[in-house]
């Protein structure tokens, strides 16, 4: 059976030409970067060039990348580094309903340490509201974090306005870029955020390898101690085959991003198009302000993950907002703030693409699933036509 | 199996569900669960003599609400009113050769489903079985009450 995955927000395969760049990395440029010998060079001079294809992918300086294990560091760096840095009475942090777990984790690890948090909650599309947001963004506030995109529903955060209040409030601005880099441009140049999250999986690189972009001084201090790798920010012997793949990934975006970025847009609306032919179906998230490789809908009066089985039956890989997916059964926040209700969270599905996914995929799944909702309509209690 | 994974007993029972659908004829349905928690479950019983005749139903939930509850109506259909009424939810999993922990409590579900109907089914005959009253048979009272709805969170 052919295997559509549709499940990118969760992981990406990492491409060909990024394992290539990656294996002489483990069997002959083994050696530590750190080493004033031989085997020291080619390491060292790799994740040089590394460092500045990531730093290119968002404008920055070189010295301004921090490498990391992933995006949950990356975040826990940004979110709590700055905290011994932050100015006096500042003692909250403001993050949204948009975000990721790992950001909410990590925020409410900070309240429960004795700072304070306020959480953004979101319109009916997904976005922050920007009424909300003013009065929110305080003098006392030493942090804002806000998603370039919504993990879940892909909505498009209002970055630039919150940017303003930001700095109008004299706090750290931490914008989580996981799943847009790799599809939308962006540029710290343009955009004067504080600290930004890369992951390189998000890029089509290898997992277990993120970067943190911390604007020149910026007062922030590591949380991994050690030998002081990564200008005493990241301690650790650098992963660096992984490093490698990572600029190698960066770089691939880099070059491509305007090439497929549209291509996912046109099967995006696609497949919107078609699933929302299935009666009682919702498009979750804005309609066109919205990451191009997401497809958020949810179908009333089913649970989502009895279609995701269904489909993965048929060869399809998706993940859902419902409860009964979740490991702690709860059904998604970021779904809950826009207005809906358990029972429609439950049927949410969400479908994220990679540039490897085609138009024939959109298709296919259109085909299958009106057969998939009827068959767990006619079982639910709820549908009464 | 792992913490995820589904066997191939729940997967087949998902996905060729025994006895869904309504009946026309019940002598009792009960309704558990609540769809604003989570997940919805409704059990109708046809009894002959003392014996479970036809059992039917229809769930809002997951694959391991709808596989719990298709490996209890064929556990119960014949049965003695008496038997069933015992049926522990350890019976469902073990028919199902095990579920992941985390969705041990749809079970739960399925089984108070069934006392729900047989209490309705003694409550039309004027008998009042107070030990297979439902839990949560008043509305929206356990609004956001996830652990009453979804079961204990294992
Ligand atoms: S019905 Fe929600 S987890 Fe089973």
């Amino acid at each position: 059976m052919k295997r559509i995955y549709l499940d990118s927000n969760s992981a990406m395969p990492t491409r060909r030409e990024v394992v290539e760049e990656m294996l002489p990395f483990f069997t002959e440029h083994y050696g530590n970067p750190s080493s004033i010998h031989e085997l020291g060079k080619k390491p060292r001079r790799a994740m040089e060039v590394a460092r500045e294809r990531v730093a290119s992918l968002i404008g920055s300086d070189p010295s301004e990348i921090i490498f990391t294990s992933g995006a949950t560091e990356s975040i826990n760096l940004a979110l709590r580094g700055p905290i011994p840095f932050r100015g006096p009475g500042k003692d909250r942090i403001v993050i949204s309903q948009a975000d990721h777990q790992s950001v909410r984790a990590t925020s409410a690890a900070i309240e429960n340490s004795g700072l304070r948090r306020s959480v953004l909650e979101l319109d009916g599309s997904g976005r922050i509201s920007m009424e909300e947001a003013e009065r929110t963004i305080g003098e006392d506030v030493y942090m804002v974090s806000i998603p370039f995109a919504s993990h879940e529903v892909g909505t498009l955060q209002p970055l630039g306005e919150v940017l303003e209040l930001v700095k109008e409030h004299g706090a750290l601005f931490h914008i989580d870029l996981t799943t847009s880099a790799f599809q939308i441009p962006f540029d710290v140049k343009e955009l004067d955020a504080d600290l930004v999250t890369l992951s390189s999986v998000d890029l089509m690189g290898p997992k277990g390898v993120g970067a943190l972009f911390v604007r020149k001084g910026t007062g922030i201090s590591g949380l991994i101690k050690g030998g002081g790798h990564e200008r005493g920010l990241r301690s650790g012997s650098e992963n660096i085959p992984g490093i490698v793949g990572f600029g190698a990934a960066a770089e691939y975006v880099k070059q491509n991003m305007s090439i497929y970025s549209p291509r996912l847009c046109s099967i995006r609306d696609h497949l919107i198009k078609g699933l929302l032919g299935i009666p009682d179906s919702h498009l979750n998230g804005h309609p066109k302000s919205r990451l191009p490789n997401n497809a958020n809908i949810r179908f009333d009066y089913v649970e989502g993950e009895s279609m995701l089985l269904l489909l993965d039956m048929n060869g399809i890989s998706v993940s859902s907002g419902s409860a009964c997916t979740q490991k702690n059964l709860e059904p998604s926040r970021t779904l809950l703030s826009m207005g809906l209700r358990h029972e429609e969270a439950h049927g949410s599905l969400q479908f994220t693409m990679n540039p490897d996914n085609t138009m024939e995929d959109a298709k296919y799944v259109i085909s299958i699933m009106p057969e998939i909702v009827e068959q767990l309509r006619d079982m639910s209690p709820l549908y009464n036509p | 199996m792992t913490r995820l994974e589904y066997t191939k007993k729940v997967l087949e029972h998902f996905k060729n569900p025994r006895n869904v659908g309504e009946m026309e004829d019940a002598d009792a349905i009960g309704t558990v669960g609540n769809p604003v928690c989570g997940d919805m479950m409704e059990l109708s019983i046809k009894v002959e003599g003392d014996k479970i005749e036809d059992i039917k139903f229809r769930t809002f939930g997951c694959a391991s609400a709808i596989a719990t509850t298709s490996m209890l109506t064929e556990l119960v259909k014949g049965m003695d009113l008496k038997d069933a009424e015992n049926i522990k939810w350890a019976d469902v999993v073990k028919g199902l050769e095990g579920l992941p922990p985390v969705k041990v409590h749809c079970s739960l579900l399925a089984v108070e489903a069934l006392k729900a109907a047989l209490y309705e089914y003694y409550r039309k005959k004027g008998i009042n079985r107070t030990d297979l009253k439902p839990r949560d048979d008043e509305g929206d009272e356990h609004h956001g009450d996830s652990e009453k709805a979804c079961g204990p969170l294992i």
